[in-house]
């Protein structure tokens, strides 16, 4: 039996993500994108129906009158910033802090790696990240698969993401032994995102897949195809059915921007969440003027889990969420 | 009724579904990154054994099962029941031939067993994994061969059955691994 104190990662596992960050600033370095350091804690916050912070609290100098703060669940607000601001390609690695979320590839606190390339499509950023990979991981045995999120659901399960009833992603999820409780009433994104991460992605097997081109009611903070509105430029990269990065070719209207957000919010009440205050700094950045570019976040804790074949985060991690 | 949310979901809770209640066995949180989050579950039916997948949405409650485990002495079999007895409190409870299932070969009066009670009523029995027993029938040793290759069927005297060494005899004491049905060792008497 190992000592409660003592760390669950071995210290193989340690050295090998001292490896894996030391791989990825070279291949940053390389390539003159600039690592950069933003803050952790905000009074403003990920607006995200599915993504809840973790409060803090402030209090002393400068303090705002009743002190909230928020820890970051990305750093894409202020590396947005950074950008608006005409820095060039950019890159950070950093902690970030999600609420309720703790399982075999989950912790509440983990490792984000996440960056942005001015001038890149969704397509260039795929090539990128994969470029990234091969280096940590070693090249791909397989050939690259990229599909769009309908021709995975149409080959996979045989039906249209974008036009099929509830009730045939009801059906779907029962003929996948797939018994649900709690969706009784659930719009059809939430049903997608069950059929996508548990039939989909474990049908296509292992080895990377990058699903792209998402329905625009998933497109988070990506652009909307201008030829085609019913897309978004969103990319997810998926391996050995994990799911590893998200990707956008980013969203750089101010007014759209402060739109989601607020339908954000109101998705948030119905759901009885707390809503975020908006981070109106990152909006004046956008009505400033965000260049074109495509931003990707990246985990590196399922990136080592990967790297190690690791089954569960624990192992990756020196100390996980109950033992920290 | 109490209930559980998924958040207090862990291996062992006790959760009515469809009626009858449940043990889980796994529990795994699921999570895509912008998506809703589930929790997919494996549970045991206390009553058939058989084990089946949920999905929960996550912040949903179930409604939690009463049942609890506790040791009980076993007291005699009158044909339809097998009756327990709380240490105790000296509570009497019968146990019907479902509830005592498996566990009824190895059921000897006096001895403790867990009795697994929900609302109260005897679900499920489970002997010890490893208990004491008398041989009552056997075939003479044969002490030439005490390689105990092959060995010989024995009867207990609790009426199960098991494949012993040649060299046991009627009227000794073995010790039984309950849970696979398999001879361990002689055993002292006490």
């Amino acid at each position: 039996m190992s000592q409660y104190w003592a760390p669950t990662a071995s210290l193989e596992n340690l050295r090998a993500r001292a490896e894996m960050l030391a791989t990825i600033r070279t291949y940053f370095a390389e390539q003159t994108v600039l690592e950069v350091d933003t803050p952790s804690l905000s009074s403003s916050a990920n607006t995200d129906l599915n993504i809840d912070s973790i409060g803090a609290h402030y209090q002393g100098p400068s303090a705002s009158a009743d002190g909230a703060l928020y820890l970051h669940t990305s750093p894409e607000f202020p590396m947005k910033r950074l950008l608006a601001s005409g820095c060039g390609a950019i890159y950070q690695i950093c902690k970030v802090f999600r609420d309720g979320e703790c399982g075999r590839y989950h912790n509440p606190e983990f490792s984000l790696l996440e960056w942005y390339r001015p001038n890149f499509d969704q397509h260039a950023l795929m090539a990128d990240v994969d470029e990234l990979i091969n280096l940590v991981l070693g090249s791909s045995t397989t050939t690259l698969r990229k599909l769009t999120y309908q021709q995975a659901f149409i080959g996979q399960v045989g039906f249209d993401p974008l036009t099929a009833e509830t009730t045939t992603l009801q059906h779907c999820a029962q003929q996948h032994g797939i018994n649900v409780v709690g969706l009784e009433g659930a719009a059809n994104d939430e049903w997608l995102d069950l059929l996508m991460d548990q039939v989909v992605i474990p049908s296509l097997g292992d080895g990377r897949v990058f699903i792209y081109d998402y329905p625009a009611s998933q497109a988070s903070l990506a652009r909307l195809d201008p030829n085609d509105n019913r897309f978004a430029q969103r990319f997810e990269l998926y391996i050995n059915g994990i799911e590893l990065a998200n990707g956008f070719h980013e969203l750089t209207d101010a007014s759209l921007q402060r739109q989601r957000f607020e339908n954000d919010n109101i998705k948030r009440q119905y759901a009885s969440k707390p809503t975020m205050p908006i981070d109106e700094n990152f909006i004046a950045a956008l009505e400033a003027g965000l260049p074109d570019c495509a931003g990707v976040a990246l985990g590196l804790d399922r990136l080592l889990m990967l790297k190690v074949g690791a089954s569960n985060i624990a192992q990756v991690l020196a100390f996980p969420f109950n033992k920290a | 009724m109490a209930k559980y949310s998924t958040n207090e979901f862990r291996g062992g809770l006790k959760l009515m579904i469809d009626g009858d209640p449940y043990s889980i066995v796994e529990n795994e949180i699921v999570k895509p990154g912008k998506g809703q989050a589930f929790n997919r579950v494996k549970v045991r039916n206390l009553k058939t054994g058989r084990v089946i997948d949920r999905t929960y949405k996550s912040g949903e409650s179930v409604d939690a099962a009463d049942v609890m485990d506790t040791e009980m002495q076993y007291l005699y079999n009158d044909g339809e029941f097998w009756y327990f007895m709380d240490p105790e409190s000296f509570e009497q409870l019968g146990a019907d031939k479902t509830a005592v299932g498996d566990a009824m070969k190895w059921l000897k009066e006096q001895d403790t067993y867990e009795v697994t009670l929900w609302n109260g009523e005897p679900l499920s029995v489970t002997p010890p994994n490893f208990t004491v027993l008398k041989v009552t029938e056997t075939d003479p040793g044969e002490r030439g061969d005490t390689s105990g290759g092959g060995g010989k069927p024995a009867t207990l005297e609790t009426g199960a059955v098991v494949r012993v060494p040649l060299f046991i005899d009627i009227d000794e004491l073995i010790k039984v691994d309950t849970r696979t049905a398999e001879y361990v060792s002689r055993a002292k008497k006490s």
